[in-house]
């Protein structure tokens, strides 16, 4: 099965993300992507809608729930948010949607910075591993997924989705 | 991996992450930026309302004290604070060994409580190393000074310093001044720069006060301090240990600063934007001018700060290393 193209992709998320802010009465939200990959999606949705405001990054190295089984992550890098997180309307985008445990940790640093009005959660691709309660309000496609199989996000410039096989190449 | 000296395989896991961090001595360059670039991002964290992360969350930090010292201690126990640990902070000196406990003893009873660090400051050279040896092998040990032998956390809050206001190491001149016999800093201090590339690093101090085979660590060595501070773009102050200072080595102090005292006419041989950098506490009047330490060119407060992201960067990168290292035995022992 051939992955799909992301900038296909990410232009439909437009679309689905303008309708769900409409819907939700949500005017001018503040942008945030996860690195890496989260923060190409985010740039490339931010063009796909004409908006111009800052993009805040964040880096949940240190928020993640495998720390004693994996580590730190030796490429960490400082989270920067330009803009009040208190009261704003948050949009988290990621790239690759598994196990929500990034997303959680991801929540978790946000409210260190503050109480936001809502959170509205977008995703290039959602794989559905269920491990936690978090599902995207909008996303770019759904796949099933075979358990030793990823699928990563590489970029910035072309974004593409590679698979990989986990019975061949290690976790990292 | 082959081993450089007998410290290396003690302090680092067997994949070269740090378990223990004893002595800048044989860490690579790479492990030392690592250690820069965590802190860069745990000093974003000490800019937020909240400056806390839940990473060492349900583990126990004890410093083991048994020399005295404020900065140090704080700055540790706010680091592994702001890390969610639990920290407790035991001042040796003034119980146990003082009723005759040794070293050892005094160890078992602090593995007893579940400590998962070690801080350790000690008057004897070689002290936390002796205790990484000793202690119970998933404990992490963190040197926060040992007698004259090193002050690593210190050496690395210098570095972290000097690359915030001098982007990078590959063309400064460094200089170290004082009393370089007796300083850990100044030790810890050359090696770091050595190994992140500094070409050019100078220690300046009388002769009585600057240790026999300095020139080993790819220094150059100054009796005359405006000559030293020609050119330089940073201006290490080292403390005047009285201390530890049995006498002889000085004439008196109105001497030492007569000739090494950093003045603000002895600064402006140095280039127009060199920041001085002092690890504290400061004697005024006996190393350094007041209105040079409050100066412009002053960075020793912002070193404080600093210091707080680096012991972050530190303790959480030693208790990632000690995970690795279990998880890689229980694998080898299936």
């Amino acid at each position: 099965m051939s992955l799909p193209d992301p900038s296909a992709l990410i232009r439909q998320m437009a679309v689905d993300l303008r309708a769900h802010l409409a819907r939700r009465q949500i005017e001018s939200p503040r942008f945030i992507g996860i690195r890496t990959g989260g923060v190409w999606v985010a740039q490339a949705l931010q063009d796909a809608l004409h908006d111009d405001s800052p993009l805040g990054t964040l880096d949940v190295s240190f928020y993640r729930d495998d720390f004693s089984q994996n580590g730190l992550h030796p490429q960490v890098r400082p989270s920067e948010l330009p803009f009040e997180i208190e009261g704003q309307h948050l949009v988290l985008i990621d790239d690759v949607l598994m196990s929500g445990r990034t997303i959680r940790a991801a929540l978790n640093e946000l409210f260190d910075y503050g109480r936001p009005a809502s959170v509205t959660l977008v995703c290039l691709l959602d794989l559905d591993a269920g491990e936690l309660p978090i599902r995207p309000d909008v996303v770019g496609a759904s796949l099933p997924l075979a358990a030793e199989q990823r699928i990563k996000l590489t970029g910035p410039a072309p974004l593409a989705l590679e698979r990989q096989d986990l019975t061949t190449a290690s976790a990292h | 991996m082959t081993p450089l000296d007998a410290k290396r395989p003690l302090q680092l896991n067997d994949q070269g992450q740090l378990r223990h961090f004893l002595s800048l001595d044989g860490l690579p360059r790479e492990l030392l930026t690592e250690i820069l670039d965590t802190a860069d991002s745990f000093l974003e964290v000490g800019a937020r309302a909240v400056k806390k992360v839940p990473l060492l969350r349900g583990k126990t930090v004890c410093n083991v004290f048994f020399e005295n010292s404020t900065r140090t201690r704080t700055t540790f126990e706010l680091a592994a604070q702001r890390l969610s640990a639990d920290v407790i902070s035991l001042n040796v000196s003034t119980s146990s060994t003082s009723k005759g406990e040794t070293l050892f003893d005094t160890l078992r009873n602090l593995e007893a409580m579940a400590a998962d660090m070690f801080v350790v400051r000690h008057s004897d050279s070689g002290a936390a190393h002796f205790i990484a040896e000793h202690v119970c092998p998933e404990v992490a040990v963190i040197n926060g000074g040992d007698g004259r032998h090193a002050h690593p956390t210190q050496g690395m809050l210098d570095m972290l310093t000097i690359r915030r206001h001098k982007g990078s190491f590959e063309n400064l001149s460094v200089a170290i001044v004082g009393d370089i016999l007796h300083s850990r800093v100044a030790r810890s201090d050359m090696l770091a720069l050595k190994a992140l590339g500094c070409p050019d690093i100078r220690v300046i101090g009388p002769k009585t006060l600057i240790p026999v085979g300095i020139e080993q660590y790819g220094v150059k060595v100054y009796t005359d301090l405006s000559e030293g501070l020609k050119d330089v773009d940073v201006v290490i102050m080292l403390r005047l240990q009285r201390e530890r200072m049995a006498g002889g080595l000085l004439p008196s102090e109105g001497e030492f600063y007569r000739l090494f005292g950093l003045t603000t006419a002895r600064l402006a041989g140095a280039k127009p934007d060199a920041i001085v950098m002092h690890p504290g506490p400061i004697n005024r009047g006996v190393e350094i001018e007041s209105a040079v330490a409050d100066g412009s060119h002053s960075v020793i407060l912002n070193q404080v700060t600093y210091g707080i992201a680096v012991r972050m960067a530190v303790l959480s990168m030693a208790m990632s290393g000690q995970n690795t290292q279990r998880q890689l035995d229980q694998e080898n022992a299936l």
